[in-house]
Formats: structure tokens, sequence, C-alpha cells
């Protein structure tokens, strides 16, 4: 039977020759991850059930970064339970502060997650490494605790749409545009429970870091995965970030979809995602004239070093709009460094930005910039829920890094034309 | 399993922010959990609920984050089962692996309003809305599923199976 990508990397994790829609089978798995918010649950349940050892010292992966620096004592006693387990347990991949960075930015920076692999995490933006041609999706605790024992997970095969990228996208257009389109086009359950599989001509405008933006919102539309099909920017970027053997799955040319769209990257326009759903989209000419009163430049979604440059480039030699804060939040140690190698740190402080510590931080309303009533972001995070980044009464726009920066500049949500002109 | 409780009703794509608030998940406390659940879209939920009742929502329940807090919160509310037309996948699975039943039924989460009696009977896959005077058929669990919920949930299951 013809199978499309994630179909036959499943069928490789369950020991089959072919897997089918709907079928339900055990995997094994490649890489486990837990962060500050769910790996303690997880811990505490793996606890409880008596289990004393981890199938794999080396595939279970730790990340506090969701409060981190921890906020306060509870969330500190979190990350210390973290912390005893993974000594207790001899995990490897438990990354302290100062080594820590947000988790779905990190594992394949750390050359954690290669192609071909199948990753499970307790987080639902797990599926960001599906970027790399791998499986991964997000489970709760209770499958961490489990997984972190027996080394599999049961999964349902999931069906399949295709997303055939053509063209290339216009200046400051980047991978939160394209998703943000295609949510708005099909709606946050528009994939439910189904695989979004990205290949297509139009991949090789888009680098690593558009495609982990991509990836990193599958989840925005309902989705089990998403996962880009591997070409040589892929294989580069693995080459350049991990020893680990990877392999490489192609979908049959005749693997059965459910639905296939064609995705023509040059006509995509910068998108905003309105309050309080990512499908509520506009493109950036039909947003009006919004205030804001914050810009977040961040997270797993836009934390990278694309995203950094991007703003950056906007930014320099301008300010940041009196009214507005902006604060921006390099995803990882290491794009940190590179962020202050390039001098991207002097045009941030220069135009009245404030740089924080790798930390997930507002994008959940965690800390490190939550909103007051009736105070609206624009963010490059992913999700724009009433009370995501604050007071039930505040108000989060999604974009990318270009509009983001743009906003601050103006005080309202803008395009780069207007600043650049 | 049988259940029966009052029905409290919500729309579509329930997410886990509102379940239960990030602010609030520097615990894992099952009844601190409880305090907050909904409060960001339904200030009077945590008064108003009782043991037993049933929460009923729309298309997409649970959509959001993977956090097992929002399952935990709803149960440890007094919620014995959630109805819905569809759920997030990650919420499904992590009601399952907390022992909280969730059934998807369009016809039911459509018809059923605020307050109406509803009793459930998983085994023989049948829900009945006593206000409403209606019954409705159910899928049942597949296998994999009852064999955790028999065992009492995914680790009790994993124990069994080492
Ligand atoms: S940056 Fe936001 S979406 Fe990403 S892992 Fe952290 S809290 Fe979750």
């Amino acid at each position: 039977m013809a199978m499309t990508m994630t179909q036959k990397i499943l069928a490789k994790g369950a020991g089959l020759n072919e897997v089918k829609p709907g079928q339900l089978i055990r995997a094994k798995l490649d890489m486990v991850l837990g962060n500050d918010v769910t790996a303690p649950v997880a811990i505490s349940e793996f606890e409880k059930a008596g289990l004393t050892r981890v199938f794999d010292r080396k595939k279970i992966a730790l990340v506090p970064d969701h409060f981190t620096p921890n906020k306060d004592i509870k969330s500190a006693e979190q990350v210390k339970m973290m912390r005893e387990f993974a000594g207790k347990m001899g995990i490897e991949n438990y990354f302290e502060i100062g080594r820590v960075g947000i988790e779905h930015a990190l594992l394949p920076e750390q050359g954690l997650v290669v192609s071909g692999d199948i990753v499970i995490g307790a987080d639902s933006h797990t599926c960001t490494y599906g970027a790399l041609g791998a499986f991964s999706t997000g489970v709760g605790s209770t499958d961490m605790a489990a997984a972190m024992a027996t080394g599999d997970v049961w999964l349902k095969v999931p069906e399949a749409i295709k997303f055939n990228l053509i063209g290339k996208p216009s200046e400051w257009v980047s991978g939160k545009d394209i998703i943000l389109h295609i949510i708005g086009m099909i709606g946050v359950d528009g994939a439910l429970y189904k695989s979004m599989e990205f290949s297509g001509e139009g991949l090789e405008f888009l680098s690593m870091d558009d495609r982990f933006t991509i990836a990193n919102m599958a989840i925005e539309a309902g989705a089990k995965n998403g996962i880009f099909e591997v070409d040589t920017e892929t294989l580069k970027y693995i080459a350049e970030h991990s020893e680990k053997d990877y392999e490489v799955f192609t979908a049959d040319s005749d693997a059965e979809y459910v639905k296939e769209y064609t995705i023509d990257l040059s006509k995509i326009q910068l998108t905003v995602s309105f309050p309080h759903l990512p499908e509520n989209t506009k493109t950036i000419s039909d947003t009006g004239n919004v205030p804001i009163h914050q810009v977040v430049i961040g997270s797993c979604t836009n934390g990278r070093m694309e995203d950094m440059r991007m703003a950056a480039k906007i930014l320099a030699g301008r300010k940041v709009h009196p009214d507005v804060r902006c604060i921006i939040i390099p995803a990882t140690q290491k794009i940190w460094k590179e962020c202050m190698l390039e001098g991207l740190f002097e045009v941030f402080i220069d135009s009245g930005c404030v740089v924080s510590t790798p930390t997930c931080g507002p994008c959940l309303g965690g800390h490190m910039g939550i909103l007051a009533e009736g105070e609206r972001a624009v963010s490059t995070t992913n999700r724009n829920f009433v009370g995501r980044m604050g007071h039930i009464r505040s108000e989060v726009y999604l974009a990318g890094p270009a509009v983001a920066a743009a906003s601050a500049v103006t005080g309202k949500i803008s395009s780069p034309e207007e600043v650049i002109g | 399993m049988k259940y029966e409780g009052n029905v409290i009703k919500y729309g579509n794509n329930v997410d886990t922010d509102v379940i239960i608030p990030a602010r609030y998940l520097n615990t894992f406390d099952e009844k601190e959990l409880a305090k907050h659940c909904m409060e960001d879209i339904d200030k009077t939920y945590i008064t108003r609920v009782k043991p037993g009742d049933i929460m009923v929502g729309g298309l997409n329940f649970g959509c959001g984050s993977s956090r097992e807090h929002a399952p935990i919160a709803i149960k440890a509310s007094g919620i014995s089962c959630v109805i819905a037309k569809s759920f997030a996948r990650i919420f499904y699975r992590n009601a399952i692996n907390i022992g909280l039943p969730i059934i998807e039924c369009p016809e039911c989460s459509d018809e059923a309003e605020e307050g109406d009696k509803i009793g459930i009977d998983l085994d023989n896959g049948v829900i009945i809305n006593y206000n409403k005077r209606k019954s409705y058929t159910i899928h049942h669990f597949p296998e994999f599923i009852q064999e955790i919920i028999k065992a009492g949930g995914l680790m009790k299951h994993i124990r069994q199976r080492q």
C-alpha cells in the first residue's frame, strides 16, 4: 500500500512493512521530552507507579524553560524535582540555567532530533521537529511517564493533508505568515488528528528557521504532526548539528491524502492573527488602526536567529514608540550569543527594547512581560487565546518578526514598509 | 460504567488556557487546580458544579497546550464525564490516561442545554437526556483504550505489562 511520509516513519517505528490510517500501533521512540510544567507531573506518576529505571538515559530530554529562571518558589520546586530525577536516573539531556533554551529551538540545535526519528514530548509544540523530516507529536504527562519507562507509545496512524508549496515568498514574508495564512484558510480544527505534509518546489525558498516556524504551528490547526520533505537544506542542517544516524522517508507518489492544497508562496501577504483564535487572520492591509502596548519577539515559534535578524533590520536606527514595551527573547543561549556577536543587541538596546534571557516567559503568560487589563500585544508567539499573555481582558495579535518589529516602532499594527518606506 | 448528572454547557474550541490558565501551572495539586477551573470564561463554574455533573462542549474541545492539568482540573472539580462534538487529540489522550471518560457525540452536544439531566451507560453505549426525552447511541472505545480504562489508567496498564 502507498504511504505518506508520516505513515512510513510510523511503520518503521512499529516494525511493520506497512500501516494504514486509523490503525493502532505501538511505536519505538527516539526521544522523549518534557518541560518544567509537564515533566514534574510525569515524574510523580513514574514514581507513584513504583518504576525505578528509564528505558534509555540518552533518549530523554528534560528542559525547564517555561518559568526559567524560576519565577517563584513553586516553579523552583518543580525544576528541583526534574534536576533530582535526572541525577537519579542518569538522564544526560537535562539542561540547567546557562545551558537551557526553549525546548523546541534547543533540541534540533543540540542535534537531538534528526530525520526519520519518532519523538513524543509532553508539550503540544513538539510537532516543531517535523521540519527535520521527523515524526514528532505532543502528548500528555502520563504518556511521557509511561514512555520514559517503556520507550514506546501507542499511536493511531493519522490520515494526511498535503500542502504543495510553489513560488517564492516576497520580502518580509516569513514562515509565520505562511502558517498563519494556512490556519486562517483551514481553521483551528482544519487538520484535527491528521498529518500536515509539506512538499513542493517552493521548499527551496524556505530556510530551516521558516520550516521550524511552520511545523511548530501545525498543532494550531489541530494536527497530530506537521512534516517537511527532506531536501539538501535539511541534510545540511543535520550535518551541522548532529552526529546521530538519520533516515530519509519520502511519500509514495500515489500516497493517499484526504485533501491536497497548492499554496503559492508568492501570493502570501504579511498576516496577523486577531484575538482570540489563531484562525482569525487578516492580511496586513486589512488590519486597520490597532494601537498596541507591548511587542514580544521570541518563543519556540519565532525566537531563532533569522527572526532576530529580521527584527534588527527594522529596528536599526529607529526608536520603539514611547507607549510600547518591546521584549526580545532569543530562544537559546547559542542564539543569544550569536545575536551578541553580530551586534544585534546594540541595535535592540539603542532602539529601546529589553533583551531577556532565553525563556518561554510571556508566551504563556508565565512571567517576563504580562499584560494588564485592556492591554494589547503584537507577539511572534503561537497562541492568542483568552488570557494567554495575562489579564483575561488583554489581547494578543500573532504576527511574524517583521510586523512585530514595525509595530513596535509605530505603536500600532504596521507593515515594515510603513517604517522603512 | 454509568454516570448521571446535570449539564454544564460550553461552546466550540474550549481551550486548555481557559480550562486552567497557565498562571496556575506552577502546581499540579488537583484541588488547587480545580479551584481555578474554567475561571477565565465562567467565573461561577466552580460554585455551580456538583459532583457527577457532565460537561458538554462543541467542536475541538480541549485544544491548545498539552497540559494534563486541564483534564485533571475538570475531573477534580467534580465532573464525571465530558461530552463534545470533537476533542483536540492531546486532550483526548490525556483524559483517557488519567481516567476521565470523554465521549464524542455531536447530536447530544447540539441538543443538550445547561441544567439538563443526563445519564450515560458506557458499557451499553447509550446517553439519555431526560429533559429532552432522547437517547443517543455512542461508539464503544477501541479495545486498547478499554484495556487502559480497565487497568485504571495508563500507568497501571504499563505496570501490568512490565
Ligand atoms: S515558547 Fe510558548 S508555545 Fe513554545 S514551548 Fe514555550 S510556552 Fe510553549
